[in-house]
């Protein structure tokens, strides 16, 4: 007992600082980090090879977008592709503009995200339905290529002994048991339509109560561990799932939308060389090995391009 | 009109925002019972060790620096860590109203503890010579003299307190409690801001009308003389 509370109080204390950091850092667009490809005679003979310059790869301010942002970065070094980082850059609207202005020319996407922010409208959740709406807004001159099958999701997900007490493996199953139990969310989740309407409506799920936690994901894990929630919304690769040997229930019903991790692209700097290595990554990335990585960058503290190295190497 | 404002007087007027188990009403009985019980766990912890440090004189250095101190502890930083600290030692809803309750009394004692000894530090000096004259013994001069002469300065602290405490207990709503403090967070996280300004309204205004009963309790409770003594300097 005692032990455990060092860490969730280093943790609580990080996130802190996190939050009273925002706002100092300065212009991660004005300040790019150049890769340094130790190599750099091999890359520009190959990169010349394959037509022409270097890619500029952006990411978003949280932890996942930069690690996929490295796995990019060194999958296309390895290609021969130059390579220079431009990373942490904020929200998506920030960094949609990066891309159509050229001060960035790649970034890792999640296709719903990308789709909602191109068209508040959409209503469709499945893998393919929502890549194919994403692909029909995109700006010109930006381009998807291959989707991996990682998604970084919205999902409910339990305590593992609460998935073998009552024998869940989906969301569907919780229906007949939900009245006892309590669900823990952002408090987004009780008013938007694919929260908790949504498990209503689609699943016919209505909890006893909704317990609304608006200090992160993880005082919602530590409210799901310690049974002051039964159920919880967290992220499908929040390292604490595998920590804490979590169950994330299915969702037979598409209830959450699709994310999958996806390259965004300006057309210019896709070539042959780009596109073979870009695809490979996705080929290679799963939820299961992209969470994993999330606890060696979150939970281990190691360096994202070391793991991201690491990663790119044993594909 | 400014479009938020005249959302916000919708939402207001609305007998929908008022009635029913997420209504203004029930938030703020919700937000009072949070408020009193720390206001009065504040006061059993504050106002006891300011009659001693003011009757006695004794700790007064300790008193005044841990008052000002306590003051600049940030009270969503005590929130969460009280909260991840007591998730796994409390089962359901107590290990979230434990620490919103103990952000809120941290929050209150330093108020109601300063004014409680500068109350009894107050006293008239000659009244307490008088009282110890005619024999009295420390524990009759603290009750019969000192306690109703420092009786204006812990009502104020109390006032002070209670102001702190209505406008912070809003933070309760973080993990997921009641009060009014629902309508700023879910207002943020649905992007409502008419919810979030209407509920930050009625923060005010109840603060403001708690502020004035205790105002009046202070009148019917403090000694007719020593307002007319008030009054005369």
């Amino acid at each position: 007992m005692r032990r455990t509370s060092v860490p969730v109080l280093s943790l609580a204390l990080g996130a802190a600082l996190t939050l009273s950091a925002c706002g100092g850092g300065g212009d991660p667009l004005d300040a790019g980090s150049r890769s340094g490809s130790q190599d750099a005679g091999t890359s520009s003979e190959a990169a010349a090879g394959t037509g022409d310059g270097e890619v500029i790869v952006g990411s978003a301010n949280f932890p996942e977008n930069v690690l996929l942002a490295e796995i990019y970065a060194a999958a296309l070094d390895d290609a021969g592709v130059e390579v220079t980082k431009r990373l942490n850059i904020g929200s998506r609207e920030a960094y949609m503009a990066g891309l159509e202005d050229g001060s960035i020319n790649l970034i890792p996407e999640y296709t719903g995200g990308l789709a909602t922010f191109l068209n508040p409208e959409i209503d469709v959740t499945s893998s393919e339905e929502v890549l194919a709406d994403a692909q029909a807004n995109l700006p010109e001159g930006l381009q998807l290529l291959d989707i991996s099958a990682a998604e970084d999701k919205d999902s409910l997900v339990v305590t593992g002994e609460t998935a073998d007490e009552l024998g869940l493996t989906s969301i569907a199953d919780l229906k007949g048991k939900e009245g006892d139990l309590v669900l823990g969310g952002p408090p987004e989740f009780e008013t938007r339509p694919n929260g908790v309407d949504g498990l209503k409506e689609v699943y016919g799920l209505e909890f006893g109560e909704f317990r609304s936690l608006a200090a992160g994901s993880n005082l919602t894990v530590q409210a799901l561990k310690n049974g002051q929630v039964d159920a919880a919304n967290i992220f499908t690769t929040d390292p604490a799932i595998q920590e804490n040997g979590f169950v994330v229930l299915e969702d037979p019903e598409s209830l959450f939308a699709a994310q999958n991790v996806v390259p965004l692209i300006s057309s210019d700097v896709v070539n042959p060389a780009v596109e073979e290595a870009l695809n490979a990554v996705s080929a290679a990335l799963t939820t299961e090995n992209l969470t994993a990585m999330m606890v060696e960058v979150v939970s281990e503290g190691q360096d994202p391009a070391q793991v991201a190295r690491a990663f790119v190497d044993g594909i | 009109m400014n479009e938020t404002v005249r959302l916000t007087l919708e939402w207001l007027a609305d007998p929908a925002s008022w009635t029913g188990p997420g209504g203004i009403l029930v938030r703020s009985l919700e937000h009072l019972r949070l408020s009193f019980v720390s206001l009065l766990v504040a006061a059993l912890v504050a106002v006891p060790v300011g009659l001693w440090v003011g009757h006695t004189g004794r700790l007064r250095w300790l008193a005044v620096n841990l008052a000002g101190g306590v003051r600049a502890i940030p009270s969503l930083g005590v929130l969460f860590v009280a909260v991840l600290l007591l998730l796994p030692r409390l089962r359901g809803d107590l290990a979230f109203e434990l620490p919103a309750l103990i952000v809120l009394v941290v929050l209150a004692i330093p108020p109601i503890l300063s004014g409680t000894y500068a109350g009894v530090e107050a006293t008239d000096a000659a009244a307490r010579d008088a009282a110890r004259g005619m024999g009295m013994t420390g524990a009759q001069v603290l009750r019969q003299v000192e306690i109703p002469g420092a009786l204006p300065l812990i009502l104020s602290g109390l006032r002070a307190a209670m102001l702190q405490i209505i406008g912070t207990a809003t933070i309760a709503a973080i993990v997921g409690l009641g009060g009014l403090g629902r309508f700023l967070i879910d207002g943020q996280a649905s992007r409502d801001y008419a919810q979030m300004a209407g509920g930050a309204l009625v923060v005010a205004v109840l603060a403001l009308a708690v502020d004035q009963l205790l105002a009046l309790v202070g009148r019917l409770a403090v000694s007719p003389g020593l307002r007319l003594a008030a009054r005369a300097q």
